[in-house]
């Protein structure tokens, strides 16, 4: 089942997909163009936390002149920094070079502490699409990559569905892509992430609790490139969804 | 763990290489590889909410780290979006102050960001009042103390942070909006303390009660 959760007739609403429609909780069944689109995640009673990997992808790691990290490199991100599929990101004035990275999301299921890899998967809920912005040149070199490079607002579209386990049989094996207006710019798989899923909750369980609706980005293979005001950039994974984002200035 | 502690359910950033003393003792490094140059813009980090720990719990400390850092610090609750403020403006935008203890394992290097060392569970105290605007006045003026075992082991002069209070909000709110309920922590001072599973940590303001005194006691962690 494909979850969306959206703003329609003045209020907040759980939805499903249905037959290119949305079914709204209350049972109303509304066309996407209807809506305002949210990220697809339930409120959760603390702050939702959303660890975002670096250079998971060989090429990637490549394409930036790194070589591939031993262990995860991670980072993280403030709920404020998401937003909904259809929605506009911000390019700061005088930047540049800001790009997207397109990003298979883990939605965490039920509290992971200490779990092994076997027993990964039963911590998953499902999965959603992130669009992982950054802003290059205001990378430094202190707790790298810094927030102020990865941690905007508007800057992590997220969705438009969160696809529940059962529709994704592996998540080790969905193609990836990224269109700016239209054009191929990024074709990846996820079968080639360095630190797969498994791998994943294992490492950061063994050390911090993940929480229901905790988020894990799992890092943008090869392909990025500057993206400007108007340009409309669309990252798409395979049985996951197509997020649509449009650039625009401040 | 109690996830309720008197913070609002927003994100929690801390910022690195804000007190004058520990900008001083990694000033010499600055300019060396991977850092290559002094850093701009404020450096943050997130305490991720399995982190919280309310005052007077017990603090699991990993059997692979036989000592933690204590980060004692001054946490601005945010009361009103900050969206690009002023500093002269930017306090207005704080609804109260809290005192926490933002614990790390220790590490030599700022490069990559700190997870595995700032995010363990419980590893963030939090004190145990949301003092008001009117309690606290300027915030910069006051002095951390910190105890262990009953020993003061450093005090923290939040006089001394190359960027006070509102000057850090203003900042931080340049590239990124700080929410209703979302906490930025002041800075550390150098030389933090170590201590072990066993100890009792204390952090109070001096001179300042409306903040309270916040305590946690630190534990080996249960297999």
């Amino acid at each position: 089942m494909k979850h969306a959760r959206v703003a329609y007739d003045g209020a907040i609403h759980d939805a499903i997909e249905c037959d290119g429609r949305l079914l709204l909780a209350d049972g109303r069944l509304v066309d996407f163009d209807a809506v305002t689109w949210l990220p697809p995640l339930a409120p959760v009673p603390w702050p939702r936390t959303v660890l975002a990997l670096g250079l998971n992808y060989a090429d990637h790691a490549k394409e930036l002149a790194f070589k591939a990290p031993e262990e995860p490199l991670v980072f993280i991100k403030g709920e404020g920094s998401l937003i909904g599929h259809r929605a506009h990101t911000v390019r700061p004035a005088g930047v540049d070079y800001m790009h997207y990275e397109c990003e298979l999301a883990v939605v965490i299921g039920k509290a992971a502490k200490k779990v092994k890899r076997d027993d990964a998967y039963d911590f998953v809920a499902g999965y959603t699409v992130a669009n992982d912005y950054a802003i290059r040149d205001y990378l430094e070199n202190w707790y790298r990559p810094n927030l102020r490079v990865k941690n905007r607002d508007t800057c992590t579209p997220l969705g438009p569905w969160r696809v529940d386990t059962a529709d994704v049989p592996n998540p080790m094996n969905l193609a990836l892509q990224t269109t700016v207006n239209g054009k191929v710019t990024q074709a990846g798989h996820t079968r080639d992430m360095i630190f797969d899923v498994p791998y994943l909750i294992e490492y950061f369980s063994s050390f911090m609790t993940l929480n229901p609706g905790d988020l894990i980005l799992t890092g943008t293979p090869d392909g990025i490139v500057d993206c400007r005001p108007g340009d409309v950039v669309v990252t798409e994974i395979e049985n996951i969804g197509a997020l649509v984002n449009t650039i625009r200035t401040p | 763990m109690n996830r309720r502690p008197v913070l609002a359910a927003g994100t929690v950033y801390g910022v690195l290489l804000n007190s004058k003393d520990e900008w001083v003792a990694w000033a010499g490094q600055m300019g060396e590889a991977p850092y290559k140059a002094a850093p701009k813009a404020p450096v943050l980090y997130v305490k991720t909410a399995n982190t919280w720990s309310a005052c007077g719990a017990a603090i699991a400390v990993p059997a692979r780290a036989p000592q933690v850092e204590i980060g004692a610090s001054l946490a601005l609750v945010i009361g009103t979006p900050t969206h690009q403020v002023s500093p002269q403006s930017a306090l207005q935008h704080v609804a109260g102050y809290v005192l926490v203890n933002d614990l790390s394992l220790p590490h030599t290097s700022y490069y990559r960001p700190p997870v595995k060392y700032k995010n363990l569970d419980g590893f963030l105290g939090i004190g145990p009042r949301c003092a008001t605007p009117t309690e606290v006045g300027d915030p910069n003026r006051l002095r951390l103390e910190v105890r262990i075992d009953g020993h003061l082991q450093q005090t923290v002069d939040l006089g001394q942070m190359l960027r006070p209070a509102a000057q850090l909000i203003a900042d931080v709110s340049a590239f990124m909006t700080l929410r209703h309920g979302d906490v930025l922590l002041l800075g550390l001072g150098a030389h933090r303390p170590l201590a072990h599973a066993g100890q009792r940590i204390e952090i109070c303001a001096a001179g300042l009660d409306a903040l309270g005194v916040l305590t946690n006691t630190l534990v080996e962690e249960t297999p």
